[in-house]
C-alpha cells in the first residue's frame, strides 16, 4: 500500500499532537509539522501513487505532478513561516486550526480524483472557518458563520457537479472538464466560489478581516489558491475565465481604494490579484498556465508579507483603520520595509517577485494577441500600484503623524517578515529556480530592457496620480457596500417584510374568524341564550299550547 | 501635522520638498530612457514615446474617479452593520 510519507499527514498529526502537548514541546511541534510537510512534498514522485477503492470508484489520493509539487511546496512553505509567524502570540487552537487547513491544501494539490479533491476541500472549508472564528468576539463569530455559509454551499454545488460527472461518465480522474455540461457548470460555479469570483465574491473581504492578526496570514494563502489548482487542472483555456477574471481585477482595485480598514484593503487586493491568475487559465497557453502558477507561488509570499505587516500594526495598536493610523515608520522601520518590499512585490515592481511572474501572464495575453485584455491588465498593473502597492505603506506608515508610538515587531513575527522579504526579492533578481518547477517549459526572459521601462514609466505615473489626487483618496470613517448586502440586509429585510405581511394576513384572517364567530355566536345567543326565544322561561299557557300541539301531532302521526 | 516631540529627519518638510524634486526628476529620467531603450510595442501604441507613463497616469485618474463615483452610492457610516 503505502510506502512512504503521505505529505498532508504530518500537518494533520501536527495539529493533533500541538494540542495535546504544553509550551515548548507544542512550540517545536508546530514549527516543525510543516518542515515535515515539505520534505514529505519532495518525496511524492510524478504519477498516482496510492490508488484504493471506495464504492466502487478508484480513490487515488496521492497523485505527482511539477504543477501540483509546485503548490503543495508554497503551501507548506507558508504555513511553516506562517506558524513561526503566528506561534508565540496566537492561541493553540488558532494553530491546530491553520494547521488542519493548511493539510486541506496540500491534500487538494495532490488529489487524484475528484472524490478526494471534495473530501480536502471540505477540510479546508472547515478549518479555516475555525481561524476566521479564532478572531474573538461578536463580529468574527457573525463573520465566520456567514463565510461558513457560503463556503458549505460551494461545497455543495462542487458536489452536485461531481457526482453528476460520476454518474453521467463514470470517471472521476481529474483531468480537463469541458464546458460543455450541466455537470461542468456546477463544478466550476463550485470552484469560482472558491476563487471569490463575483457574484459571490465577498466572502473573502467580509471574514479575512475579521480574523486575529495572525489568522488573516494563513488565510490570505489557502482557499483561493488551491482554488486556482484546481481551475489549472480541470479548466485550462477555458475562455469565459478571462472576461471573469477581469471583472474581478477591477473589483478589487475599485473597492480596496474606497476602503478604510487596513486588512480590508489587503483583502481586497487578493480578488484582484487571484483575478489576474482566473485571466491566465482562461487565457490557457502553456506561457499563461506557466505564468498563473508562478504568480500564484509569488502571491502567496508578498500577500501573506503583507498580511504579516498589517497584522503586526494591528496588534501592536489594535487599530484596524487607516484613518486612526500613520506615522508608524518612526517606530516601526522593521515591519514598514517588510511591508513596502510586499507592496512593491504585489505591484511587480521590476527586481520583485511579482515583475518575474506577472508580467508572465501579460506576455501570454501579448502572443495570443488579445489586444483589450493586454491593455486592460496594463491597467490594472497601474491600479494595483494605486490601491496596494502605495495605498497600504502610505496610510500606514507615513500619510500624518497619529501620535501612535508601538514597539516594532516581536522577534518571531520579524523573523517570519524577514523570510517573506528576502523571498520577494530573491524570485524578483534570480527567477531561474522557480521557473524549473513551473509545469512547462520556461522560454520566457522577464528583465528586456523596452520592458522594465515600460512598467517603470507604467509604475511611477500611477504613483505620480496617487500623490496628486490624494485629497481624493482620504479614508473617511465609511465602509462600503458589496455584494454581501445582499445576505446581511436585503435578505433579512425581505424575510422581515414577508414576517410582516404574513403577521398583517394572519391578523386580517384572525379578524375574519373571530367576528365570524362572534356574530354566529351572537345569533346563536339570540335563540339558546338566558333571554333568546328557546331559553327563555315562558308562561305556563304558552307551554300547556305547545304541548298539546307536540302531542297532537305525535297521535296524528302514530295513527297514519 | 507633526508633534512638537517630532524631529524624525523623514517628516522634516526640507526632507519632502527633497524627496519631491527627487521623485520628479526620477519620473523624467523613466521617460527620457525610452530614447536608449526604446519599447518594442507589440501593439504599435505601447511603443509610442511616453505612452506607458500618459496610460498608467491616465488609468489611475479613471480608476479613482470612478471608485469616488461608486463611492457616493455605496459608502455608509463604518456602523452600518452593528446592530
Amino acid at each position: 500500500m503505502i510506502d512512504f510519507f503521505p505529505p498532508a499527514l504530518a500537518l494533520v498529526g501536527g495539529a493533533i499532537v500541538g494540542g495535546i502537548a504544553r509550551g515548548s514541546v507544542r512550540q517545536a511541534v508546530f514549527l516543525l509539522a510543516p518542515l515535515l510537510t515539505l520534505w514529505g512534498i519532495w518525496q511524492v514522485p510524478d504519477g498516482v501513487i496510492v490508488t484504493t477503492e471506495f464504492l466502487g470508484y478508484t480513490i487515488e489520493p496521492l497523485q505527482g505532478s511539477p504543477l501540483r509539487r509546485l503548490f503543495a511546496t508554497i503551501f507548506a512553505f507558508m504555513a511553516f513561516v506562517g506558524t513561526l509567524f503566528a506561534f508565540r502570540q496566537a492561541k493553540w487552537y488558532e494553530l491546530s486550526a491553520a494547521h488542519l487547513y493548511a493539510a486541506g491544501a496540500v491534500g487538494v494539490s495532490f488529489a487524484g480524483d475528484l472524490i478526494t479533491l471534495f473530501l480536502f476541500w471540505e477540510l479546508m472549508a472547515i478549518f479555516s472557518t475555525v481561524v476566521v472564528w479564532c478572531g474573538g468576539g461578536a463580529r468574527a463569530r457573525a463573520a465566520g458563520i456567514r463565510y461558513a455559509t457560503i463556503h458549505l454551499l460551494g461545497g455543495v454545488i462542487l458536489k452536485v457537479g461531481i457526482e453528476g460527472i460520476m454518474v453521467h461518465t463514470g470517471s472521476i480522474e481529474i483531468q480537463a472538464i469541458p464546458l460543455d455540461t450541466f455537470d461542468a457548470w456546477m463544478v466550476l460555479i463550485g470552484v469560482l466560489i472558491n476563487v471569490a469570483a463575483p457574484p459571490l465574491s465577498a466572502w473573502l473581504a467580509d471574514a479575512y478581516p475579521n480574523s486575529s492578526p495572525t489568522g488573516s496570514v494563513f488565510l490570505s494563502a489557502f482557499t483561493t489558491k488551491t482554488a486556482i489548482l484546481a481551475l489549472i487542472l480541470l479548466f485550462p483555456g477555458a475562455g469565459i475565465l478571462v472576461p471573469i477574471g477581469l471583472v474581478m481585477i477591477f473589483y478589487g482595485i475599485v473597492m480596496a481604494l474606497l476602503e478604510n480598514d487596513v486588512r480590508r484593503i489587503l483583502a481586497y487586493s487578493i480578488v484582484n490579484q487571484v483575478g489576474f491568475m482566473v485571466c491566465a487559465v482562461g487565457i490557457g497557453t502553456e506561457m499563461a498556465l506557466n505564468g498563473a502558477a508562478a504568480h500564484a507561488f509569488a502571491h502567496i509570499i508578498y500577500k501573506a508579507l503583507l498580511f504579516m505587516s498589517a497584522g503586526v500594526v494591528v496588534y501592536r495598536t489594535g487599530e484596524n483603520l487607516c484613518s486612526n493610523l500613520g506615522g508608524l515608520y518612526r517606530t516601526m522601520p522593521v515591519t514598514a520595509i517588510c511591508g513596502i518590499i510586499g507592496a512593491l512585490a504585489i505591484s511587480s515592481f521590476p527586481l520583485t517577485s511579482g515583475f518575474t511572474t506577472k508580467s508572465m501572464i501579460s506576455e501570454a495575453a501579448m502572443l495570443e494577441h488579445m489586444s483589450v485584455v493586454y491593455f486592460l491588465l496594463a491597467a490594472a498593473s497601474a491600479g494595483v500600484f494605486l490601491h496596494a502597492g502605495i495605498k497600504f505603506p502610505w496610510f500606514v506608515f507615513f500619510q500624518k503623524d497619529s501620535g501612535l508610538r508601538p514597539k516594532d515587531a516581536p522577534w518571531n513575527m520579524s523573523a517570519a517578515m524577514i523570510i517573506m522579504a528576502a523571498a520577494c526579492i530573491l524570485l524578483g533578481v534570480f527567477p531561474g529556480p522557480l521557473y524549473e518547477l513551473l509545469p512547462y517549459p520556461v522560454d520566457y526572459v522577464p528583465y528586456k530592457a523596452g520592458k522594465v521601462v515600460f512598467y517603470l514609466q507604467l509604475l511611477l505615473f500611477s504613483g505620480l496620480a496617487f500623490f496628486l489626487l490624494l485629497p481624493w483618496m482620504q479614508r473617511t470613517m465609511t465602509i462600503t457596500l458589496d455584494v454581501d448586502w445582499l445576505w446581511r440586509r436585503a435578505l433579512p429585510a425581505f424575510w422581515e417584510g414577508c414576517a410582516r405581511l404574513i403577521g398583517v394576513v394572519r391578523q386580517h384572517v384572525t379578524r375574519a374568524i373571530l367576528g365570524f364567530g362572534r356574530r354566529a355566536g351572537g345569533r346563536l345567543m339570540d335563540v339558546l341564550g338566558p333571554s333568546g326565544t328557546l331559553g327563555r322561561s315562558w308562561q305556563i299557557g304558552t307551554t300547556a299550547l305547545w304541548v298539546a300541539l307536540m302531542l297532537a301531532t305525535y297521535v296524528t302521526v302514530y295513527y297514519l | 501635522m507633526s508633534r512638537p516631540d517630532d524631529d524624525h529627519w523623514l517628516s522634516r518638510p526640507t526632507t519632502v520638498r527633497k524627496l519631491w524634486w527627487a521623485f520628479a526628476v526620477l519620473l523624467a529620467l523613466t521617460v527620457l530612457v525610452q530614447i536608449v531603450f526604446p519599447v518594442d510595442g507589440h501593439f504599435g501604441a505601447d511603443g509610442w514615446f511616453g505612452f506607458a507613463a500618459v496610460f498608467g497616469f491616465g488609468a489611475c485618474v479613471i480608476m479613482v474617479f470612478f471608485a469616488k463615483a461608486l463611492g457616493m452610492l455605496l459608502k455608509r457610516p463604518d456602523d452600518y452593520y452593528d446592530d
